[in-house]
């Protein structure tokens, strides 16, 4: 059942390949808009390197977080989850491993380039991409509470940020203090063991928050 | 003799308890803070080094004191209203968060306007600083998310959701932000190694912080009452209310 869940977003997410390209070249933007609004000074952009790809994963991440649940919503499968006997929190987390590999993935597999762009040095690219494999997860799991929560409601998209947003601020914190942290040569692993023990509490605590969420979203 | 505790949760009856208890700590909190202005304005001494101006935490640490308790208190209150499914619980979380945010601006404000003189400047990415802005935002997001639903129970479950997830996250987000700040840099001020304070200061500063508490208390026991009449204003005892009225 839960493969099943995966399964199937995966598939509809390719029927609809358009969706998941938005997300990537949204992020890909704005990551290029910064050397645009900040001058194209190399020594300050690999300072702000992992700050400005973290905070365009965590913006990109988001705003695709309304599609998790909202289609199903809409044409009722979602309700049928609902009433199947299988536990609502594995079909959760099932939805939100889906919209990771939908968006999270290509960030992690695109922000080596983008990486590149602003002249970071290959150790950081390797520690980037590590802290963005771990963290971006993270984001998909807290994100479904959100987008459970703001189920059907109106101007939900905008409400979503203001819920989200602020619980995300930790794994921004970690990702980029691992980027920072093995530039500057105190090695990043303190901050890659305490995004993965993030990423380890989110995926036992975060699907059972979201099907709380949706059970009463959908009463 | 045992006190049925549990005919205080019924709307109806909290409602007059509340109109009650109202009036008495609107009066406590007046004469509380009367008192701590008065001893923290003409009896405490000024502070050597910093003169006049750290009067300021007469207000800034009572308000920050409370704008953390507030928001653990409005997540169990959310947290009985979604268990035991009490309608009373819900609505008084709900009128503590207006309270708790604006303790929290007040905090920010205060903060600011003596970060000024001491530290020269408005703001620093300072951990408790940027924590407690974290604060605000999840109060608003509380608030907002309750804006946004039309039915008011499931306006009250998903604000407990979001109130509990908060909860967990604030000691990940207090330490996070600790850590993001002094790996870089060592700690330039400091709020915690404060200078040990004249008795008449600390007095002031816990009278004040008594008065903040009473006025909580009789602001939120307000707005509940408020909340009760609005959603209950198709039952019999209201307007039974506005018959005697």
């Amino acid at each position: 059942m839960f493969l099943w869940v995966i399964q199937r977003d995966l598939l509809l997410a390719m029927r609809q390949r358009a969706d998941v390209l938005t997300t990537l070249f949204f992020f890909i933007i704005v990551v290029s808009l910064f050397p645009l609004g900040v001058g194209p000074e190399m020594n300050m952009l690999r300072i702000m390197a992992p700050g400005v790809v973290w905070v365009a994963a965590l913006l990109s991440s988001m705003l695709s977080l309304e599609r998790m649940f909202f289609s199903d919503y809409l044409d009722g499968t979602l309700e049928q989850m609902l009433l199947s006997p299988q536990p609502l929190s594995l079909l959760v987390l099932g939805k939100a491993l889906a919209h990771w590999l939908v968006t999270g993935l290509p960030l992690v597999l695109i922000a080596p380039v983008l990486g590149i762009q602003f002249n970071l040095p290959m150790d950081s690219l390797l520690v980037l991409t590590a802290s963005l494999l771990l963290g971006t997860p993270v984001l998909s799991l807290i994100g479904a509470i959100g987008a459970a929560l703001t189920l059907g409601l109106r101007g939900g998209g905008v409400l979503v940020s203001l819920l989200v947003l602020p619980l995300y601020i930790p794994v921004l914190i970690f990702g980029t203090g691992a980027v920072e942290a093995s530039s500057v040569g105190l090695g990043a692993s303190t901050h890659l063991s305490l995004l993965g023990a993030l990423l380890l509490a989110s995926l036992v605590l975060t699907p059972w928050a979201a099907a709380a969420a949706l059970r009463i979203s959908m009463e | 003799m045992a006190i049925n505790w549990f005919k205080y949760s019924s709307p109806a009856s909290f409602y007059s308890l509340a109109g009650k208890m109202t009036p008495l700590f609107s009066i406590t909190a007046f004469a509380l803070f009367v008192a701590g202005l008065y001893i923290g304005f003409f009896v405490a001494p000024t502070d050597f080094q910093q003169s006049e101006a750290y009067r300021i935490i007469f207000i800034h640490v009572p308000a920050a004191w409370m704008s953390m308790f507030l928001y653990l208190i409005m997540a169990s209150w959310a947290a009985i209203g979604l268990a035991f499914n009490t309608r009373l619980s819900s609505m008084i979380a709900t009128a503590i968060a207006p309270t708790g945010a604006m303790f929290t601006f007040l905090a920010l404000w205060t903060g600011a306007l003596w970060g000024k003189p001491m530290w020269g400047t408005w703001w620093v990415w300072d951990a408790r600083l940027t924590s407690e802005l974290i604060l605000l935002f999840l109060y608003i997001g509380f608030m907002a998310l309750q804006a946004a639903i039309d039915d008011p129970r499931r306006a009250d479950k998903a604000g407990a959701v979001i109130a509990l997830v908060g909860v967990v996250n604030i000691p990940i987000i207090y330490f996070s932000v600790k850590w993001w700040n002094t790996l870089h840099q060592g700690a330039t001020v400091s709020l915690t190694q404060s200078p040990k304070m004249a008795a008449t200061m600390l007095t002031s500063m816990l009278i004040m912080g008594l008065a903040c508490w009473m006025y909580s208390i009789a602001v939120v026991l307000m707005r509940t009452r408020t909340i009760i009449l609005e959603r209950e204003r198709h039952t019999m005892w209201v307007s039974e209310l506005q018959g005697t009225a």
